[in-house]
C-alpha cells in the first residue's frame, strides 16, 4: 500500500453540524495522542488563513470545533475551502517543552490519596511515585478557563469519577479520573479524585494569553513538601512564581 | 422637577454613576460575549437576549455591541448620581418608575428616557420573558477583560467584579455626547413565544435511537426551575440512547441540547462550558437563541428540524429585520409621554385603548 506523504482534510475527518454557527471536524471517537496532534495541527492551519466567517476554534481530544458567524460566511462555503487543506507531513506528537508543577500530595491538600490508594490497593507513595513519574500531554483545554486535560495516566491509577462529585474544589487541586489528570484552576464543583495541589496559577484573566499551558505542551508534577508548598504559593501570591520548563527529551 | 422631556437637546454632563439600591435576583453587566479565547476554556458569556441588547444599545444610541444590564425576572433599583443617565429597557415589558424631586414618572420598555442626578430609578418585575436589558447612554464603562465587558460569573471576572451586582454597588457611566431626544421603537419585536424551537440534528444524532429522535422532534418538554444562565433543563419524555450518554468530550456552542444518562435533555446558554462529555442530540438555532434565553420555568417547548442552510438564512432574515427596527426608531410621541403604561396598570383606560389605534 502506498502511504501518502501528504493528507487532505476530508480524508481523515468528517463533518458534524453543530447549529448554524458551528461545526466540528472529527477525526475519531477516541483518546490518543497522534489524533490529537492532528487536531491542534489543523487548529493551527486555520488560525494562519480563517476562511471567510470563521471566527475561533475550539481543539478537543479528538475533534476541532469551528465557530463562525453565519452573517460573513456558511458553513458549506467554508467546509468546502477546508476539504482540501493540505496538512502536510505527520509530525511527532511529542511535546516542545514540559512544565514541572510542585505538588504537596496527600493529607488536606490532597483529601482522597488514601481512599484511592485502599481502591486501588497500592500504598499512598505508590500512587504519588506513579503520578509524579509521567511525563503529560495537555490535551485540551476546558470545563473552566485554564482546566488542562492531561494524558495519559498510568493505567495501574485508572479509577472511575466519584460517585457524587464536590460541591467545591479548592484552586490548584490536582485530581485524577481515568486515564487523565489535570488542576482545578479555581475553585468549582468536581467529581475527580484529589490526591494533591499546586500552587501554580493556571489562569489569569488579566494576561494574553490567559491561560499557562499552550497546545500541546507537556506537563509533570515534582514532589514537594508542606514547607516548600506554602513559599512557592506566598511567591506565586506575590508574582514572583513562574513554574519550571525542561526541554522535553526525545521520547 | 421632571425628567427631560422628549425633544430636550440640552447637553449631558460627563462622569456620573449609578448607585444600586436594590440589585434584583440576577443582575449583570452583559455585551454581545467574549470571542476567541473558548479554546483555553474562557466561556463566551454575553446576554442571554442579544437582540434586546442591541435594540436597546441602539435606544440610546449606543453602538450595538456596548455593555449594558442584563436583569432576570426584576430589574434593579438605583440612584443616578453625578448627571443624567438616558435608559432605554429592551426584552421585556416592565413598569419602570423614576422618582425624582417628589415626583415619581412611569416609563415602560422600548423607549428610553432620561433620569437626572438625583432621581431614584426601580425597573419592576419582568413579564412576558425571564431577562431583559437595560441600556445606558454612552455604555458602562467597566474595563474590559479578554476583550469583553461580559461578566463571566463561573470564572469570577469581567463586568462589575465579576459577579452579579449587589446593592451599595456603583457604576459608572459615561454620557459622552449629545444623545438628541429620546428615541422609542414604534414596533416593538413580539415577545409571544411560538411553542416551537427550531434545531440542527446533531452533532451526536447517531448516539440516538430512531424513536428517541422522532420522541424529541414531537414531544412537548418543560422547561424546569433548574435554569440558569450555563442552560436550562428540560422535563419531558426520556430520550434512548444507542450505547449511552457518555461521549469522548468534544466541543460546545451556545444551542446545543445535551442529554445526560437520565435522558432529559438539557439547552445549553450562554454561559456553557466550552466543552463536554455528553452527547448532543441538537443545537438551537442562532435566530432561536434568543426566544430560548427569554424562556420562565414551566414554559413548553417543542423542537423543529431545520437544515444548516435554512438555520443560516433564518439568521439573515432577523439580522435584516433588527436593522428594519432600528431604522423605525424615532422620538417618543405625545401619546407615549402621557404614560400608557401606568394607566394601563391603574386599569383606567382599558375601556378606551382602541381610541388610540385610531
Amino acid at each position: 500500500m502506498e502511504v501518502p506523504l501528504t493528507a487532505r482534510l476530508a480524508d481523515l475527518a468528517r463533518f458534524l453540524p453543530v447549529g448554524d454557527t458551528a461545526f466540528a471536524i472529527e477525526f475519531g471517537a477516541r483518546i490518543d495522542p497522534e489524533l490529537n496532534a492532528r487536531v491542534h495541527r489543523v487548529a493551527a492551519l486555520i488560525a494562519a488563513a480563517p476562511p471567510a466567517g470563521v471566527t475561533e476554534t475550539v481543539p478537543t481530544f479528538r475533534s476541532l470545533l469551528v465557530h463562525y458567524d453565519p452573517r460573513r460566511g456558511s458553513a458549506a462555503a467554508i467546509q468546502q475551502a477546508l476539504a482540501t487543506l493540505d496538512l502536510g507531513e505527520e509530525t511527532a506528537a511529542g511535546p516542545a517543552r514540559v512544565w514541572v508543577l510542585p505538588t504537596l500530595y496527600g493529607g488536606s491538600a490532597g483529601p482522597d490519596l488514601a481512599d484511592t490508594a485502599a481502591a486501588l490497593g497500592l500504598p499512598p507513595e505508590e500512587v504519588v511515585a506513579r503520578h509524579a513519574a509521567g511525563t503529560y500531554r495537555v490535551y485540551m483545554q476546558g470545563f473552566l478557563p485554564g482546566f488542562a486535560y492531561l494524558g495519559d495516566l498510568d493505567p495501574r491509577l485508572d479509577l472511575p469519577r466519584l460517585a457524587t462529585p464536590r460541591v467545591r474544589v479548592p484552586p490548584g487541586s490536582v485530581a485524577i479520573a481515568q486515564r487523565m489528570t489535570g488542576v482545578y484552576p479555581l475553585e468549582s464543583p468536581g467529581g475527580w479524585r484529589l490526591i494533591g495541589n499546586t500552587p501554580v496559577r493556571f489562569f489569569d484573566a488579566a494576561r494574553t494569553p490567559p491561560t499557562l499551558f499552550s497546545p500541546g505542551d507537556g506537563v509533570r508534577f515534582a514532589p514537594v513538601g508542606p514547607e516548600e508548598h506554602a513559599a512557592i504559593r506566598a511567591a506565586v501570591a506575590a508574582g514572583a512564581f513562574e513554574p519550571p520548563r525542561e526541554k522535553a527529551t526525545a521520547p | 422637577m421632571s425628567p427631560t422631556p422628549a425633544g430636550d437637546t440640552s447637553p449631558i454632563p460627563a462622569g456620573g454613576t449609578l448607585r444600586i439600591l436594590q440589585p434584583g435576583p440576577q443582575t449583570t453587566v452583559q455585551d454581545l460575549g467574549r470571542f476567541g479565547w473558548q479554546a483555553l476554556g474562557v466561556s463566551s458569556c454575553g446576554a442571554l437576549d442579544p437582540v434586546a441588547l442591541r435594540l436597546a444599545n441602539a435606544l440610546v444610541g449606543n453602538d450595538e455591541s456596548a455593555a449594558a444590564l442584563e436583569c432576570r425576572l426584576a430589574g434593579p433599583a438605583f440612584e443616578v448620581t453625578g448627571g443624567t443617565a438616558r435608559l432605554a429597557l429592551g426584552g421585556a415589558e416592565v413598569t419602570i418608575v423614576v422618582e425624582a424631586d417628589g415626583a415619581s414618572t412611569t416609563y415602560p420598555a422600548w423607549r428610553a428616557f432620561d433620569a437626572p442626578a438625583g432621581a431614584v430609578v426601580r425597573v419592576g418585575a419582568l413579564r412576558g420573558s425571564g431577562c431583559a436589558v437595560l441600556a445606558v447612554a454612552g455604555g458602562l464603562p467597566v474595563a474590559p477583560v479578554l476583550g469583553s465587558r461580559a461578566t463571566d460569573l463561573k470564572g469570577g471576572f469581567g463586568g462589575h467584579e465579576g459577579r452579579a451586582l449587589r446593592a451599595g454597588d456603583t457604576l459608572p457611566f459615561s454620557p459622552a455626547s449629545l444623545p438628541g431626544p429620546c428615541l422609542e421603537l414604534p414596533e416593538p419585536p413580539s415577545l409571544a413565544f411560538a411553542g416551537t424551537l427550531r434545531v440542527v440534528p446533531g452533532p451526536q444524532a447517531e448516539a440516538f435511537t430512531a424513536e428517541a429522535m422522532a420522541t424529541f422532534l414531537s414531544a412537548p418538554y418543560a422547561v424546569t426551575r433548574e435554569a440558569d444562565r450555563m442552560g436550562m433543563r428540560l422535563a419531558g419524555p426520556a430520550l434512548g440512547f444507542v450505547a449511552g450518554a457518555d461521549i469522548v468530550s468534544d466541543g460546545i456552542a451556545t444551542g446545543s441540547i445535551q442529554v445526560p444518562g437520565s435522558g432529559q435533555p438539557i439547552v445549553l446558554l450562554v454561559d456553557h462550558q466550552t466543552i463536554g462529555g455528553y452527547a448532543k442530540i441538537a443545537t438551537v438555532i442562532s435566530a432561536d437563541l434568543p426566544a430560548a434565553g427569554r424562556l420562565l420555568p414551566g414554559a413548553t417547548v417543542r423542537f423543529e428540524a431545520v437544515s444548516v442552510e435554512a438555520a443560516e438564512e433564518a439568521r439573515r432574515a432577523q439580522e435584516r429585520e433588527i436593522t428594519r427596527q432600528i431604522g423605525t426608531l424615532a422620538p417618543v410621541r405625545a401619546a407615549a409621554a402621557i404614560d400608557l403604561a401606568a394607566l394601563l396598570e391603574r386599569n383606567l383606560v382599558s375601556g378606551v385603548v382602541s381610541a388610540f389605534d385610531d
